[in-house]
């Protein structure tokens, strides 16, 4: 497998297009299991979207241009004060409880969870 | 044409209730039957066969609730206490929002039998205010799409004026819903159209907000960083009284910004004399990528839409507005971009929780070990559009891919706000189509997401600026589809957007019809 960093070009060409290996890579780390034709139309895609951001790259950033995280901003007289830090009741553990898709009791159910001894 | 009870704007239900001409129960009762009429069956994770004839623009009617609710307005009226401001509306909730004791599935089958133990802000404030929930509406799944038609919940929603092409998305059921009549008010989101271009496709108002307006408590995350409920209607005075009921401060949500909230209805009679308002030749000139060899290329406006901007801006300065031509947002083209990158990397981040293990869909067969039941609850869980907004937004925000691809695009988004604040320090409101085409066909771009993004070339970049946005429908194109425009003004400026937009309703002489597949439905 070859690891996300194999494909990083350090010129200005456009990236190469996701392989099959790095897609495999992403699916991993995505934990989503794929059929090969689900599979084929997503890389496929992917591949489309990386091809219409690429124009991203030419837009002129001015020196020192900030980043902005969301539009809006949030000067403090505007920014809601925080809640308080503080521990209340809630009644709302069995309607939680009953969402789960498999209990013993108040305990939630999984598969036995991989680990790897360390040395 | 009669106009029918379940026809009826929010506030002529509200005033003919107050006035004791007509009961909750009967607006209820109107509005069911309505449903029952047109409807033709909610979304289900059933084959069902696409193309049945109705709306379908639900996936779950909460008929008990509204009932509930229903009785309780008219309680109120007989012992002299206040219903609330929207005593009796029919309001149809966009199925991401959670609402206590109902099904919430997002449209995703990872979701289906979800029932939310909690109300979302925006739900509860509404209820509160004496509306009934009618359902739950159906939208694209987790609100990827700019159709509806990825929607887990099938048959996917018709657009009310013709069957044929596509309501819009990703609030298509909640605009399918108002337009038919099936209720008065919806709640939809919009992180990059999602409200304004199905109200754009369905000849029916919509608002987003200011980004902070209306609380995100309750609401399924996409990008929280562009998420806005805001109202769907059909009328902007409707807009206004759902808006007042919706917006302000809450605690539990920390991005839901102190600003005092205005009368929306005060003054927005008062016309437009002395207002000045922008046109922007970058919302008439898209540099659109070629769906073959996505070359950009650039791509003018449908036509019947280029004239409906113009005829709009004459009237509007034929009551009194100036009109300023010119006004430059170069960087708008930016925005699909840029929202490919800052939209993929936060919704992999916000459905990274669903795991089949705590709530939603769990994968029934074996499973060697928690990492294999992830996979294949995901898996088959999730559609093909969540799975390529995760694996997008994971590549893109990589470590060695975060600076080229995620920071750029944030700065990128701001060069989009500072054009909009250069622009309003000469207007009060950009003046702009809403959606490049009318409508389009089902299955004509589904599929090609990069097609279906810039679907929201014209309403991404006022998500990008977090600043407010009102689509209302100004005509119809030769095929017989609405045209919505849109008004864009500086952050919480609403109340003049929505004076504006009553205005450009007036003036344009929109018509509240009955669209041509209600009328059949109705009339077989």
């Amino acid at each position: 497998m070859a690891p996300l960093e194999d494909s990083v070009t350090q010129t200005s060409q456009p990236d190469p297009p996701i392989t099959p290996e790095i897609f495999q890579h992403l699916v991993r780390l995505a934990a989503l299991a794929l059929d090969d034709e689900e599979a084929e139309y997503l890389r496929g895609q992917l591949n489309k979207q990386l091809r219409a951001i690429r124009e991203l790259a030419s837009v002129d950033l001015p020196e020192g241009l900030p980043i902005t995280s969301h539009g809006v901003p949030y000067p403090s007289e505007t920014r809601p004060d925080l809640r308080r830090d503080e521990v209340k009741p809630s009644d709302k553990a069995d309607a939680i409880l009953e969402q789960v898709p498999e209990v013993e009791e108040r305990f939630i159910v999984v598969p036995d969870i991989s680990s790897t001894e360390l040395e | 044409m009669r106009t029918e009870i379940c026809e009826l704007s929010a506030h002529e239900i509200v005033a003919r209730l107050k006035a004791g001409d007509l009961t909750a129960e009967s607006v209820l009762d109107a509005t069911l039957a309505r449903i029952e009429a047109v409807e033709g069956g909610t979304g289900t994770l059933e084959k069902a066969p696409n193309g049945q004839n109705g709306v379908h623009a639900y996936i779950t009617l909460a008929e008990e609730r509204a009932l509930a609710q229903a009785r309780a307005v008219d309680r109120a009226l007989e012992t002299g206490d206040d219903p609330g401001p929207l005593a009796g509306v029919p309001v149809a909730i966009k199925d991401i929002f959670c609402v206590s004791g109902t099904r919430s599935t997002a449209g995703s089958k990872i979701l289906e039998n979800f029932v939310a133990p909690y109300t979302a802000t925006s739900v509860a404030r509404l209820e509160a205010a004496g509306a009934l929930t009618i359902g739950k509406a159906n939208l694209d799944e987790f609100t990827y799409g700019s159709s509806n038609e990825s929607s887990a919940f099938l048959p996917t929603p018709r657009n009310p004026w013709s069957a044929s092409v596509v309501p819009g998305g990703s609030s298509g059921g909640s605009a399918a819903a108002v337009a038919a009549g099936e209720a008065a008010l919806s709640l939809g989101t919009d992180t990059s159209g999602s409200i304004r271009q199905p109200a754009a496709f369905c000849g029916v108002v919509g608002l987003k907000p200011t980004y902070g307006r209306v609380s995100r408590y309750g609401l399924i995350a996409f990008a929280s960083s562009l998420d806005c409920p805001g109202p769907l209607a059909r009328n902007v005075r409707d807009v206004a009284l759902m808006l007042q009921v919706m917006a302000g401060a809450d605690p539990f949500d920390a991005t839901a910004a102190k600003v005092p909230v205005t009368d929306y209805l005060d003054g927005i009679e008062g016309g437009v004399q002395g207002m000045r308002i922008g046109l922007s030749p970058d919302f008439s000139r898209l540099s659109y990528p070629d769906a073959g060899t996505g070359e950009l290329r650039e791509l003018t406006l449908q036509s019947e839409i280029e004239r409906a901007l113009m005829d709009a801006a004459e009237r509007l300065a034929g009551q009194g507005a100036e009109i300023v031509e010119g006004v430059e947002l170069p960087n708008a083209r930016y925005g699909i971009p840029a929202y490919f990158v800052i939209s993929r990397v936060e919704a992999a981040s916000n459905l990274h929780r669903y795991d089949g293990v705590k709530y939603g869909y769990r994968h029934a067969g074996e499973a060697a070990d928690l990492i294999e039941l992830y996979r294949k609850s995901r898996g088959h869980g999730f559609g093909p559009q969540p799975k390529l907004r995760i694996l997008m937004g994971m590549y893109v925000s990589g470590d060695q891919y975060e600076k080229r691809y995620y920071e750029r695009a944030l700065r990128v988004r701001t060069l989009v706000r500072q054009d909009f604040e250069r622009a309003f320090e000469r207007v009060d409101a950009v003046l702009a189509p809403t959606t490049p085409t009318t409508a389009f066909e089902f299955g004509r771009i589904y599929g090609d997401s990069v097609a279906m993004q810039y679907a929201d070339y014209l309403t991404v970049p006022a998500n990008h600026a977090g600043i407010p946005a009102l689509s209302v429908p100004v005509g119809l194109d030769n095929s017989g589809l609405p045209i919505g425009m849109q008004l864009m003004g500086p952050d919480f400026s609403e109340r003049k957007l929505l004076r504006i937009g009553r205005a450009l309703e007036l003036a344009v002489e929109w018509q509240e019809s009955r669209p041509p597949l209600v009328r059949e439905l109705v009339d077989a």
